[in-house]
């Protein structure tokens, strides 16, 4: 074991020790010392098991073994990789579409709640991980589009469908003038602009009182209603069905996500894919090689809003209600812990992820008070660990290994 | 209450809030100077601050020491909430700053962000959801301008925070260790070349960044009598502003910026409906970003990305 | 003449940015008290050299030895502390702090208050100019006091072993000459010199001895005086 490797792990632990202080020693609240140190230790543990996986790598044994063993890996590896992905999507849609036929009602809405997420994870994955652009504020879109849908359908009459063009419409626009002032930005400085631009959109649904009802949140809207003829005895006929149980609203969740997952990988092969890759990777030449920086960068904004207000639209018009409490900086993070905890620039990265992250703390309710404890601090680790998340994007990969390779400091 | 008066009690008003994003925007503006990277936990880290106060203050009033010694008091309260934010501050620097330092921006930002809701979290489950009431130790007592009621208290908190900016400006500016702090700011690699142990240097920042961000929520306890786990949210919005209207990584532009940024909010919430003042920051925020993003007294800041 | 002892040595250093092999095997020894000269077309690896020694840029192979004792592990702050300054391409002072507060950043690891008055004194012995902008910021001098005051901070350290590079660069002739009679000065205090320049004749000339460096490589190593007769030198670096 590796000298400087055990130091800086009993460092880094005693450090995190300190970060989790604060939660043992104020008096008056619940939150005892025991439960803090759990925490701590639980993720000392990880560290160790991180540091002792990484002696073992660097072993002689290790290596030795693992070159014998090699030819046999490698005959497992290429058969299973000669299923091809297609094997694994089909089971996987399977899976998830036979899901509310065994499950019982609150896990419908769980799955319901886990397929919004990935949805706004993989938009939010199109500004972060295709972009390169850290946006914190991306649930304001979502406000926009939830918000988009019960005004329309309040006021007007509008229906589900015909409202999620207009949504879609006004998500991208609020995403251009979100991102029209921030395009020449760097990094951080865009992170907290657009912090601060989630919560003005909070802000003004709050307090415009007239129009959004402020705090007390709109109510009343219509479901999504699909028509279908029927021949009936008299004949012909529209029926109209409105999505009222919780199957519906899964199915037509299941298939949003489905077109969002297409949407999204036809993105990311295309030529525009390609453009933001290059202005993730080195903005001046991007441009010099004649990528229209500015026009890209906010269709990446406007893209990702364009699904968020999706999502958005369905979630007001499921629960028929809305508010602004439920579109604070809080959920911003969670989407965002998604995309980099399941691997930025990742799609399977960030279905993984929204499955973990949404549904274990749903299921495992004692949980749930921690839950964006752990979150926030597995990004700070993870980004130490392992910054290409859990399942990473190959070509994401590759750089971050790169980036090592050119800092022969230290 | 006159015209006069008004002004008098909005006078004070701002210059408090002034110098509280000031201090604020300090710690913003030294760890940015220093590793080009803002901290997002710095809202937390006043939070924090904020809390050890409390905590510290509560004891000492159920000793009975506050009546007894109070100077003493304010110097146990605000040091110790200083010493353990400063403590904070490099444990952070050191779990999400230090092993990223030669990641991509990306990522550091990321981790940073993860602490911040890391800290945010945690304060929530020890501290509870609602506000909590400060300790009031300065009482009611105070003076009159004209119709204006100033109290003690606003005074204090005003002039400390008036010693702490002239201390670390004597500090960055006299001290050796505070010169090389600038060194590493201006030009890493020479500093160390010059045999500056710029860990330390950066340390040191993430020491003092921290603690006066840690004073100013104590201070703001004091001010406004309680104080809630998620309040450095806002804060740390303000302050940033602050920050970035000065020129990012300048001192004397973090205080310019925090004054202006005090004065708009209250000039704003004076005579314009004032659920709207966060609102109103924002756009600042956003207009000086657009339109000068060096800031008022900041250097030419290159335009590179994550 | 007797051979000194070096006082540094490199043994078949080899530096890579990233994939690019910038170094392919430097071996030199400089011996104490001397001024030995680097000269090299751009890009030849002669700055990379000066980096590599300062441990700014990690040689991944070989050894470099200062007074015998191996340096190649250390980080730039430490290299600092053996007893070697720098003073790198393109100056690099401080342009937010007065000259004054950039030499005392240059004795940064001094805590010999009255001798390092005593050395700010020969420092502005040495270039009176500074004298007058001593409240001045740094970013405000012209490209000789810069220049000046990065060879003054270098020397508050007290070095036993001096880095220069490029001292000519960018200035008018008549700063150059002044500039090279300086390093001759200092040198003259006991301070050997390891100068990296374009400006072959100048370096040459106050050269005890010198190296020709191309594409990352030293091809030629030789007497200062010997290198300026060479006929290749010559023709590729003295324009003649």
């Amino acid at each position: 074991m590796a000298k400087s490797d055990v130091k800086k792990f009993i460092i880094y632990s005693l450090f995190l020790g300190i970060l989790i202080l604060p939660m043992v020693g104020f008096p008056g609240r619940s939150f005892e010392a025991a439960r803090a140190f759990t925490i701590w230790g639980g993720i000392v543990g990880i560290l160790a098991i991180w540091l002792l996986n990484k002696t073992i790598r660097h072993s002689d044994m290790y290596l030795r073994t693992s070159a014998h063993l090699a030819p046999f890996r490698n005959t497992v590896l290429r058969k299973f990789s000669k299923l091809p992905t297609r094997h694994y999507i089909l089971l996987l849609l399977i899976v998830v579409g036979s899901f509310p036929l065994l499950a019982n009602n609150y896990m419908i809405d769980v799955g319901i709640t886990c397929l919004i997420y990935i949805v706004l994870g993989l938009g939010l994955n199109i500004v972060v991980g295709l972009a390169g652009l850290l946006d914190l504020g991306y649930i304001a879109f979502y406000a926009v589009g939830a918000y988009s849908y019960s005004l329309l359908n309040l006021h007007f009459g509008i229906s589900f469908w015909l409202s999620l063009p207009i949504g879609i419409v006004i998500g991208a626009i609020c995403g251009c003038i979100i991102g029209y002032p921030t395009l020449r930005m760097r990094g951080d400085y865009l992170a907290i602009v657009t912090m601060g631009f989630g919560e003005i959109i909070r802000l003004v649904l709050n307090n415009w009182d007239k129009l959004t009802k402020g705090p007390n949140g709109l109510l009343g809207m219509s479901k999504p209603e699909v028509v279908y003829p029927a021949f009936s005895k008299g004949g012909f006929e529209w029926v109209v069905y409105s999505l009222n149980s919780l199957h519906a609203l899964y199915y037509l969740m299941f298939i949003i996500a489905i077109l969002t997952v297409i949407g999204v990988r036809r993105l990311d092969n295309s030529r525009i894919g390609r453009a933001w890759v290059a202005i993730r990777e080195d903005e001046v030449a991007a441009e010099l090689s004649g990528v229209p920086t500015t026009w890209l960068k906010l269709l990446a904004y406007a893209m990702g809003a364009a699904f968020a207000s999706v999502v958005g639209a369905f979630f007001a018009a499921k629960l028929s209600y809305t508010n602004p409490n439920f579109f604070i900086f809080m959920e911003s993070c969670i989407v965002l812990c998604i995309v980099v905890l399941g691997g930025v620039g990742s799609i399977p990265g960030v279905i993984l992820a929204g499955i973990i992250l949404i549904a274990v703390p749903e299921v495992f309710r004692e949980l749930q008070d921690y839950r964006m404890l752990a979150f926030g601090l597995a990004m700070a680790v993870m980004m130490v660990l392992r910054p290409e998340g859990l399942i990473p994007a190959t070509r994401r990969k590759q750089e971050l290994h790169e980036a090592d390779q050119s800092s022969p400091e230290d | 209450m006159d015209n006069a008066s008004f002004i008098i009690q909005q006078l004070i008003n701002a210059i408090f809030l002034g110098s509280i994003y000031s201090l604020i925007a300090l710690g913003y503006t030294m760890v940015y100077g220093i590793i080009e990277l803002i901290n997002f936990a710095h809202g937390e880290l006043f939070t924090a601050g904020a809390f050890i106060g409390i905590i510290v203050l509560a004891a000492l009033q159920n000793m009975g020491f506050v009546e007894t010694h109070f100077v003493l008091t304010l110097i146990l309260v605000f040091g110790m909430a200083m010493a353990y934010v400063a403590v904070l501050g490099v444990a952070i620097e050191h779990v999400a700053y230090k092993p990223l330092r030669k990641a991509s921006r990306l990522a550091a930002i990321l981790s940073a962000l993860g602490m911040s809701i890391f800290l945010s979290n945690g304060m929530m489950l020890s501290q509870g959801v609602s506000d909590r009431a400060y300790p009031a130790i300065f009482g009611l007592k105070g003076f009159s301008i004209l119709d204006a009621r100033i109290a003690y208290g606003q005074i204090f908190i005003i002039i400390l925070s008036l010693v702490l900016m002239v201390a670390l400006n004597m500090f960055v500016n006299w001290t050796k260790l505070g010169k090389a702090m600038r060194a590493t700011a201006q030009n890493q690699t020479m500093a160390r070349m010059l045999g500056i142990d710029i860990d330390r240097t950066i340390r040191v920042t993430f020491m003092i960044g921290p603690a006066l961000g840690a004073a100013a929520g104590v201070m703001v306890g004091m001010y406004y009598g309680s104080v809630r786990f998620d309040m450095g949210f806002i804060y740390m919005i303000k302050a940033f502003a602050a920050a970035i209207l000065g020129g990012i990584g300048s001192i004397p532009g973090a205080v310019l910026g925090g004054i202006i940024i005090g004065g708009v909010e209250v000039l704003w919430s004076a005579f314009l409906p004032s659920e709207w003042k966060d609102v109103t920051t924002f756009v600042v925020l956003i207009l000086v970003l657009y339109l000068r993003p060096s800031g008022i007294l900041g250097e030419h800041v290159s335009e590179s990305r994550v | 003449m007797t051979v000194k002892e070096p006082i540094l040595e490199l043994k078949d250093v080899h530096t890579y940015y990233g994939n690019i092999h910038a170094l392919k095997g430097i071996s030199c020894a400089i011996p104490s008290g001397d001024i030995a000269c680097l000269i090299g077309a751009n890009g030849a690896g002669k700055s990379t050299t000066l980096l590599t020694i300062f441990g700014v840029q990690r040689a991944k192979r070989g050894e470099i030895l200062f007074k015998g004792y191996p340096i190649h592990h250390l980080r730039p702050e430490q290299v600092a502390a053996k007893g070697i300054s720098q003073t790198p391409e393109g100056r690099q002072i401080f342009p937010r702090m007065t000259t004054l507060e950039n030499l005392e950043m240059g004795a940064y690891l001094r805590n010999d208050k009255a001798e390092v008055a005593d050395d700010m004194e020969w420092v502005f012995d040495l270039f009176p100019v500074l004298k007058d902008r001593t409240r001045q910021l740094g970013g405000t001098l012209s490209g000789g006091e810069q220049q000046m005051l990065a060879i003054g901070r270098a020397l508050m350290s007290r070095p036993e072993l001096l880095l220069l590079d490029e001292p000519s660069l960018g200035l008018a002739p008549k700063l150059v000459e002044k500039i090279f009679e300086t390093i001759l000065e200092i040198n003259k205090m006991g301070v050997t010199i390891f100068l990296v320049e374009q400006n072959a004749h100048m370096a040459l000339s106050i050269s005890n001895s010198g190296y020709v460096m191309e594409t990352g490589r030293i091809v030629l190593t030789d007497r200062a005086a010997r290198l300026l007769e060479n006929e290749k030198v010559k023709k590729a670096y003295l324009g003649e």
